[in-house]
């Protein structure tokens, strides 16, 4: 607790916080696939007009809206600051999150009522923004982008479990809402990464959590309350996923999936991923990642009693393609 | 120090602030001056590595970085980010590292850059050693700068300290061959967690090495330190067997590691692997970083392990973080009487010569050379 903070509003930022974890997770967890053949035709770039259809049909679903600006104005409200986390370590490709992907939130974002200049899309490194294809300088539209090494990070711990963390400042002083925006693909370690491992990029640390394949460290992290409180809406990128070889961009084991993967459940989404990518390892004649030693199972953690972050049991899982 | 008194007295005019706390961002810096390429790794295929520089030779993809958070996979090459890069830096008594028997009554320049290989519980440096290196404040001090900032404040030895030297191994390595050329000692304060052939070239290199030693058990390692006890107990044998001056010291944490049989089996394996004369100081722990939920330890369960190691045969057992103990200073094993002297990091009394006790003869090991003598 902050010095100054009464016993009152403790206990009302804790009701909060309880509200809406309680909130973020229906009683099925719904995971939007939506897939267009032709988003990115071969030997082409991201088809902007495409994807933003592919994006309105999957947040339509996701919220059960008659309308992508009705799906939107559920996400957030005019006047709340909304931070769009992206991954982009993997530098220029299909291994980061695509800028055309977020220009495209971005526009349904402002129809929905929030402002250009609340919004703010941020990551752990300016550098590794500018180098995935960010305009982090010279935008006109007052957009933010900014890296954790611009914005800083917390001075005290946030801790839950395993993990000991400062949290990138972006989170927990601008943002009052965030959107994960991570790229599904093969993690050497951690065996997959897409939801929840994307938070990674919001503390200052993440170099000590890929033990014992980030199990339980992954799920710890998104335990933080202001992981927990503010992240609403996951839209993972399934355009060209990787199956091997990641988390750096391997063309050779890059195929076009074609889709964005969308839900409210973080551990739903990630549990939907895997099952994608073990399916093309399986296709590939690969061996399953249970076999390489490096099953993700942080996401079985992300959903016991001690997490309930979300869940990873399949008839809780409405699994819906549009 | 503080920044002032180091730009002054280091004659370091151009540098940026020392002692840097992670809090906000760092200031931009030009990160190329501190990029240098790993020493100890292996080239694997898809541009991988795999680090050889300590026990958990982390497997590293492109643009990721191992564990320590200070070297970096770039287009499979692997680099050190902290070469020359210093966070922080202060002139301390040697006694401060600790260390009883090298030099007593001298002063340490002593220095660290960001990172670390392990992530203890207890860690009282957290603030540099679990950050990145562009997390914290940094200045550049290339190793004949250095060896000279040593030299202009009449320091005896470099000190690589309060983080882990071992993960900037390449600077410890180089900035000691600097200060051997300027006639500075260099001294590591280490967790031990090294391979053999970095911890080889380390000791080519430095004159005296003390060793962190967590706990006896496998189990506080993997639960508290996030390291493992097998690999610590073999670089100090190393030590020892390749003649570098060596000395222990054992933070001593109510509950974890402070149990009778814990101190017995030290005290049994010292002797056998190293003999009596190597100096284990059972040091006082103060909660911190992840452990605020411990109290301090009492100064009777120090005692206690004294005691015990003392039965054991050890011949110098110190007491480390209570300032005043009789503990503190060193006894002749022989005639029992006090032949230094300390208070806290003061020297009140020498009472050898030549590396002998004044008043019986006995031969009392250590690196004695540049001593204070009263």
């Amino acid at each position: 607790m902050r010095p100054g903070a009464s016993r009152r509003s403790l206990l009302r930022a804790c009701l909060a916080g309880a509200l809406s974890a309680r909130a973020a997770v229906p009683a099925k967890s719904k995971v939007v696939i939506a897939r267009d053949s032709m988003v990115r035709p071969p030997g082409s770039s991201l088809d902007s007009n495409r994807l933003l259809q592919l994006l309105d049909r999957a947040v339509r679903s996701v919220y059960d809206a008659d309308s992508p600006s009705a799906a939107w104005k559920k996400i957030a409200r005019p006047g709340e600051t909304v931070g769009l986390k992206v991954n982009c370590l993997a530098g220029r490709g299909s291994a980061s999150t695509s800028p055309v992907l977020v220009e495209a939130v971005c526009e349904r974002l402002q129809q929905a009522g929030i402002r250009a200049q609340d919004i703010v899309v941020w990551d752990r490194l300016t550098a590794d923004m500018e180098h995935a294809g960010y305009p982090v300088t010279g935008r006109k539209d007052r957009i933010r982008y900014l890296g954790n090494d611009s914005a800083g990070y917390e001075n005290d711990l946030a801790i839950f479990g395993s993990v000991g963390s400062l949290l990138s400042r972006t989170l927990t002083q601008i943002c009052d809402a965030v959107i994960n925006l991570p790229v599904l693909k093969d993690h050497g370690i951690v065996g997959v990464t897409m939801a929840l491992k994307n938070l990674f990029g919001a503390i200052h640390n993440p170099n000590k959590y890929h033990l014992n394949t980030g199990d339980p460290y992954v799920a710890d992290v998104y335990m933080l309350p202001p992981i927990r409180q503010k992240v609403r809406l996951t839209i993972g990128e399934a355009i060209t996923p990787q199956f091997e070889g990641g988390p750096s961009y391997m063309p050779q084991w890059a195929w076009p999936y074609n889709g964005v993967i969308v839900s409210r459940d973080p551990v739903a989404l990630d549990s939907v991923g895997w099952q994608i990518i073990e399916q093309k390892r399986a296709e590939q004649g690969l061996p399953t990642l249970r076999h390489e030693r490096r099953e993700p199972v942080y996401i079985a953690r992300a959903a016991d009693s001690s997490h309930r972050i979300g869940t990873n049991d399949p008839a809780a899982i409405d699994r819906v393609e549009v | 120090m503080d920044r002032r008194a180091f730009l002054k007295t280091a004659s370091l005019p151009c540098l940026a602030a020392c002692a840097a706390r992670n809090a906000a961002a760092a200031p931009a810096q030009n990160d190329a001056q501190f990029i240098v390429e790993a020493r100890f790794y292996e080239k694997q295929p898809y541009k991988k590595i795999k680090c050889k520089l300590c026990p958990r030779e982390c497997v590293i993809d492109d643009h990721e970085r191992g564990y320590c958070g200070v070297r970096e996979n770039r287009g499979g090459v692997y680099y050190t980010l902290v070469h020359s890069r210093l966070c922080t830096a202060h002139i301390d008594p040697i006694e401060k590292k600790p260390f009883f028997h090298f030099a007593p009554g001298t002063m340490a320049f002593s220095v660290a850059t960001a990172g670390c290989n392990v992530n203890c519980k207890m860690c009282q440096n957290w603030e540099i050693s679990q950050v990145r290196p562009e997390q914290v404040e940094s200045m550049y001090v290339p190793p004949k700068r250095l060896a000279q900032a040593a030299a202009d404040n009449h320091c005896f030895s470099i000190a690589y300290t309060y983080s882990e030297p071992v993960v900037f191994a390449e600077y410890v390595l180089d900035a000691a061959e600097a200060g051997r050329a300027a006639g500075i000692k260099s001294a590591v304060v280490t967790g031990g967690y090294i391979q053999d052939e970095p911890l080889r070239q380390l000791c080519k290199r430095v004159d005296a090495i003390k060793v962190d030693l967590k706990a006896f058990t496998e189990r506080f390692y993997k639960e508290v330190v996030n390291g493992e006890l097998k690999p610590v107990l073999n670089t100090i044998v190393a030590i020892h067997k390749l003649g570098i001056w060596n000395e222990i010291v054992y933070l001593v944490i109510p509950t974890l590691n402070d149990a009778d049989q814990e101190f017995k089996g030290l005290a049994r394996w010292v002797k056998t692997e190293l003999g009596p004369d190597v100096p284990v100081h059972f040091s006082q722990f103060h909660p911190e970083y992840l452990l605020k939920n411990l109290p301090i330890t009492p100064v009777a369960t120090l005692e206690r392990a004294k005691a015990i190691c003392d039965a054991e045969g050890l011949h110098y057992v110190y007491i480390g973080n209570v300032p005043g103990h009789p503990a503190e200073s060193t006894y002749c094993p022989k005639c029992r009487r006090v032949v230094v002297e300390r208070a806290g990091y003061a020297i009140r009394g020498m009472h050898l010569k030549q590396g002998k006790c004044q008043f019986c003869q006995q031969t009392i090991p250590g690196l004695w050379e540049g001593s204070l003598h009263l």
